[in-house]
C-alpha cells in the first residue's frame, strides 16, 4: 500500500487500524507534536507546536509571517482532515520545515490519529 | 452652502489631488481624491489566493515583474521559499506561475503596478526577488523609520503590507489608506 493512500484511509476513517504497518498511534502523535528539532538555518528549534501551538482547539501562528492558522482540532474546526490532498500537502511541507525531512508513513498516520482525537 | 459652492469645493479637492499626483495618491487617470480605486489589480485567481494566502498576504502579481515571479515559482525555489517549504504539485505550480507571469508588473496597465518592474535586475542580490527590494518600493518607503515597522510589534516587517496599507488586499496602496498601528496616517 502506498503511503498517500494510507493517509487518505486513516484520515477518512475508512481504515481499521489493525494493520501492523499502519498502527496509527495517537499517543505517539501527541508525543511527536512537541518534540523539538534544531533548525538548519540557526533559528530557534522547531516543533509542530511552533506554529500550531500545544492546544489544537486554539488558533496558531505562522512562525515566519505571523499569519493566524485556524485551529487544527476537528472538534472546533470540522473542515480539518476532510481533504486528502490538503493533508498530504501540509504534512509534506511541514515535516520538511520542522524535522528537516519528509515524515514516514507511520509518523504521518500517528499525527493524523492524534489530531483526530482533538 | 449652496450647490454651486459644494461643486466648487469638490473641483478644488480634485485639483489638489492632481497637483500632488506623484505623492502616492495617484489612482489611474482620475486623480488621488478618488481614494478607493485599486492601483494594483487585485488577485483574481482562486488557486493563487488559496495556496499563497494560507501563509501570507497573496501579493498581487502586479507587484513584481514576470522574471521575478518565474524565479519565485521555480520548483526548487518553492522548496526554499523565504525560509519556508512552499512545495506545490506540478499542476498547481504551473497554473499559479502562469497567472503571476500573465499579470505581472511589466504586463500591467496601472502606472503604480508598472513602476514595480522598473530597474529590476534578475541577477542582483543573492536570494529570491523581493517586492521590498524593488527600486520603486524602496523609493516609496525609505523615509519610514524602522521604529514604525521592524520595531513595531503590530507590523514586524515591510512584508506585512496590509498592517499599514489597509486596502492592500484590494490592491489599494495610496497614501490616504495608510494607517500605521500605534501611529496613524503617514504624513510624507
Amino acid at each position: 500500500m502506498t503511503s498517500p493512500l494510507a493517509i487518505v484511509l486513516v484520515a477518512t476513517g475508512a481504515l481499521t487500524l489493525s494493520t501492523p504497518l499502519l498502527a496509527a498511534d495517537a499517543a505517539a502523535g501527541k508525543a511527536g507534536w512537541t518534540k523539538e528539532y534544531p533548525a538548519s538555518d540557526g533559528s530557534a528549534a522547531r516543533s509542530c507546536a511552533t506554529c500550531h501551538g500545544r492546544d489544537l482547539t486554539q488558533p496558531g501562528r505562522q512562525a515566519n509571517t505571523g499569519k493566524v492558522i485556524e485551529p487544527l482540532a476537528p472538534s472546533v474546526n470540522p473542515q480539518r482532515l476532510t481533504d486528502p490532498a490538503k493533508i498530504e500537502k501540509w504534512l509534506l511541507r511541514n515535516c520538511k520545515w520542522t524535522i528537516g525531512r519528509e515524515c514516514t508513513a507511520a509518523e504521518k498516520a500517528d499525527f493524523i490519529a492524534y489530531i483526530k482525537t482533538q | 452652502m449652496t450647490a454651486h459652492q459644494g461643486i466648487l469645493i469638490l473641483l478644488m479637492v480634485g485639483a489638489v489631488g492632481v497637483a500632488v499626483s506623484d505623492d502616492g495618491n495617484r489612482n489611474g487617470k482620475l486623480g488621488g481624491w478618488l481614494a478607493s480605486r485599486a492601483d494594483v489589480v487585485p488577485v483574481a485567481n482562486a488557486a493563487y489566493g488559496e495556496e499563497c494566502s494560507a501563509c501570507h498576504l497573496a501579493y498581487q502579481p502586479g507587484l513584481l515583474p514576470a522574471l521575478a515571479w518565474t524565479q519565485v515559482m521555480d520548483p526548487a525555489a518553492l522548496g526554499e521559499h523565504y525560509g519556508d517549504d512552499a512545495s506545490l504539485t506540478e499542476t498547481l505550480r504551473t497554473e499559479i506561475a502562469s497567472y503571476l507571469v500573465a499579470h505581472s508588473a511589466d504586463q500591467a496597465s496601472a502606472p503604480r503596478s508598472r513602476a514595480f518592474a522598473v530597474g529590476f535586475d534578475a541577477k542582483a542580490g543573492t536570494g529570491l526577488p523581493r517586492i521590498t527590494e524593488t527600486r520603486y518600493f524602496k523609493r516609496k518607503h525609505h523615509r519610514v523609520p524602522a521604529s514604525l515597522v521592524a520595531g513595531n510589534p503590530e507590523v514586524g516587517s515591510f512584508s506585512q503590507c496590509h498592517t499599514c496599507h489597509r486596502g492592500a488586499a484590494k490592491g489599494i496602496y495610496n497614501d490616504s489608506q495608510i494607517d500605521i498601528p500605534g501611529h496613524g496616517p503617514w504624513e510624507d
